[in-house]
């Protein structure tokens, strides 16, 4: 769905129109020293020296690789299936390597036709296929709605018809590509019956929640968040179990409040509980990783020990996450709060282009500390 | 009887199998819609009743192992199949032992076991899973016909469009057969779009395609046959489009007086199972076996009724059994 008019110099970046403009902005911001030669051959995308790596550490963007280069390896079912997947590896060249490496009828270039995309998607599901669908924008799942809602999730409850499946979805906002290319559209599908929805927000769950998604017999969303894929690096032990779908799991332990987040606000919410214990005030920080199966069991036992919540997420406030995080926890740990429960979200807006817009549109980190100040009393 | 005995190419047993079960699917379409009048199974009620050539001829003309995604005058592609009555009336009563357990109801029905692919109301989403099912055959190097089906209607919906472009593009194996009853509920096709031949919207992606008679129940099997023929042999998808009338409102609940009652007396003449008994009758079926094959039909069906209707209901307690897999 993303226009396809040349843009010179750009339209090899990806495939033109806004996205040109976006990719040329991160390059310059991010990657000054770049020739205007490398961001013209795609450089931005192929690597990002912003990291130096050892030897064990990659990128957001490689782990999701390496998870599908490895489920095409030891699962003939696995298939992709996804607009310029194929030779070209993908808008954000998530699948470089794989079509060389498996050939067009495991990794499947698309027409443009999310809705298409995703029904045939689950008719390979239903006939023995594990295919993992990647949608190039977060934002173009609008288009599948009515697959994933009315025929994925309610198949299995209807007739027992279980819809193995995967939706790829590049969300997220933060380096000012628009209202259609920086959506978080995950609390929409987190409250769908019968679809399940995670958000990894670092390196060894972007691998191991993936990898949990095509092991189970249920239509899954991941949300991959873009601003992750080559900022964030770190290190990878692809033997490691993976975590399971369902399963939230405390990054920091505080006993003076507890911060609940996923995706990319994750590391901002470590920051500021690090800042926060190193003036001898611990927080708690809850990763929730999946969004439905909520882990709720631990989300209350994280809070009531500290009695204090502050639930940071990047999808816009109202019925957002935080909404059910807030709710369930008045349910269950309402006699444990000090306080009232605070929400930092962006507010109930499109996602605005001009860099100053969209920095007024997410949570900063100023916000967060405020409002964990506010929290504390301090 | 010698094996070379047709009925215009159709060996007899299989015409006599096609008017078997075109029969089975009015008595039982002419049951529900009594029960609905008497308010013994709930909801809505649509009906295929004179549509029975299409849903029938299409599906028997594939193999058992082969998947058929019929929509909401298919009642006779179910049956085909070898789906019992009993099946059918336990869905439509809404009880523990029918097929989706009370969870969805009316047409919305299909036993996967048979291969057989249950539809939602929002049409033609079937399509573009019919084509990744297709395409699931193929990639498994045994290409298998895959049937989808859909009204005139759903041929304005975009994913109807995109199905059609995706079997193209992929070459898979799937026959997609229209069933031009020239209205979407009260939209005259007319309203609909403006060529002449649904049919001949295959040529816009490069499908071959044919307009067949829809109340002709051989004409059907032997096009669908055809295409199947071509799907297995690797050579792609096939459009049939097989006219045919709505003889019912859109469902029981709508008179349908915006339908003009001249094309409806005219379309009645053309009824299948009448055309069909007309060939088969005396020469490949004698009238009394016509009549103790339609008793066998309405013993079986009335004894259905009545087992379905005491059957249990689903348990509240199961609600939630099944949401996820």
């Amino acid at each position: 769905m993303v226009n396809n008019q040349a843009t010179s110099g750009l339209d090899s970046l990806t495939k033109g129109g806004s996205d040109g403009i976006l990719t040329l902005r991160v390059a310059t911001t991010e990657h000054s020293s770049s020739s205007s030669a490398d961001q013209r051959s795609g450089a931005w995308f192929e690597e990002s020296s912003a990291h130096p790596k050892s030897e064990n550490t990659v990128t957001y963007l490689e782990a999701i690789t390496q998870a599908l280069r490895d489920e095409l390896s030891c699962d003939p079912r696995v298939v992709l299936l996804g607009e310029d997947i194929g030779a070209m590896g993908g808008a954000f060249r998530v699948t470089r390597g794989l079509f060389e490496e498996f050939g067009e009828d495991r990794v499947i270039d698309t027409p443009m036709c999310e809705a298409g995309i995703v029904g045939m998607a689950i008719g390979l599901a239903v006939s023995g296929f594990r295919p993992i669908v990647e949608l190039q924008f977060a934002d173009f799942i609008s288009c599948a709605y009515d697959m994933l809602v009315n025929e994925a999730a309610k198949l299995h409850y209807r007739f027992g018809v279980s819809v193995p499946l995967v939706i790829r979805c590049p969300s997220g906002a933060g380096v000012g590509a628009g209202p259609f290319h920086s959506q978080s559209p995950e609390g929409v599908f987190s409250h769908i019956p019968g679809l399940k929805v995670v958000c990894p927000g670092t390196v060894q769950d972007a691998y191991g929640l993936l990898r949990a998604a095509v092991a189970d017999s249920n239509p899954v969303l991941y949300f991959e968040h873009k601003a992750l894929y080559r900022s964030l690096a770190e290190p990878l032990d692809p033997s490691l179990e993976s975590p399971g779908i369902g399963m939230a799991v405390v990054r920091r332990r505080g006993s003076r409040l507890t911060l609940i987040t996923y995706g990319s606000l994750l590391r901002t919410c470590i920051q500021v509980a690090d800042e926060f214990a190193a003036q001898g005030t611990p927080v708690t920080v809850v990763d929730l990783r999946s969004l439905q199966p909520l882990d709720k069991a631990s989300l209350v036992a994280a809070v009531a020990e500290t009695g204090r919540a502050v639930i940071v997420h990047e999808d816009t406030l109202t019925y957002g996450v935080g909404a059910e995080v807030a709710a369930v926890l008045a349910e269950s740990a309402f006699f444990n709060l000090d306080a009232p429960i605070r929400r930092v979200a962006p507010p109930d807006c499109p996602v605005p282009t001009a860099k100053v817009l969209e920095e007024a549109f997410l949570p900063q980190i100023e916000t967060i500390r405020g409002v964990v100040a506010e929290c504390l009393n301090l | 009887m010698p094996e070379s005995v047709t009925v215009r190419g159709l060996p007899v047993e299989v015409a006599r199998n096609l008017l078997e079960t075109m029969i089975k699917s009015r008595y039982l379409e002419d049951r529900l819609h009594s029960l609905y009048l008497q308010s013994r199974i709930q909801g809505r009620l649509i009906s295929g009743r004179g549509q029975e050539a299409i849903a029938v001829g299409a599906a028997a003309a594939l193999e058992p192992d082969e998947v058929i995604c019929p929509v909401h005058r298919d009642l006779g592609s179910h049956l085909q199949r070898g789906t019992p009555p009993l099946a059918v009336l336990l869905h439509y009563f809404r009880r523990q032992a029918g097929p989706s357990r009370g969870r969805d109801g009316d047409i919305h029905m299909a036993e996967w076991s048979r291969r057989v692919f249950p539809m939602v109301s929002h049409l033609p989403d079937s399509w573009p899973i019919a084509v990744g099912i297709a395409l699931a055959s193929r990639l498994s190097g045994r290409p298998r016909a895959v049937l989808a089906l859909s009204g005139d209607g759903a041929s304005s919906a975009g994913l109807w469009h995109e199905s059609l472009n995706l079997a193209a593009v992929f070459k898979t194996p799937n026959v997609f057969v229209i069933e031009n009853n020239q209205y979407a509920y009260s939209t005259p096709t007319s309203k609909q779009f403006t060529i002449e031949r649904l049919a001949d919207r295959g040529a816009a992606y490069g499908i071959p395609s044919s307009t067949v008679d829809g109340n002709d129940v051989v004409a059907v099997y032997l096009a669908v046959q055809q295409a199947a023929e071509r799907a297995r042999s690797g050579d792609g998808p096939t459009l049939i489009e097989a006219m045919t009338m709505r003889m019912d409102g859109h469902a029981v609940h709508d008179p349908a007086d915006y339908v003009p009652k001249k094309l409806l007396d005219e379309w009645r003449k053309r009824d299948p199972i009448d055309r069909l008994i007309a060939e088969l009758v005396p020469g490949h079926l004698g009238a009394n076996e016509l009549n103790d094959l339609r008793s066998r039909i309405q013993r079986e069906i009335d004894g259905a009724v009545v087992e379905a209707e005491s059957a249990a209901l689903p348990d509240p307690a199961e609600l939630m059994d099944g949401v996820y897999a």
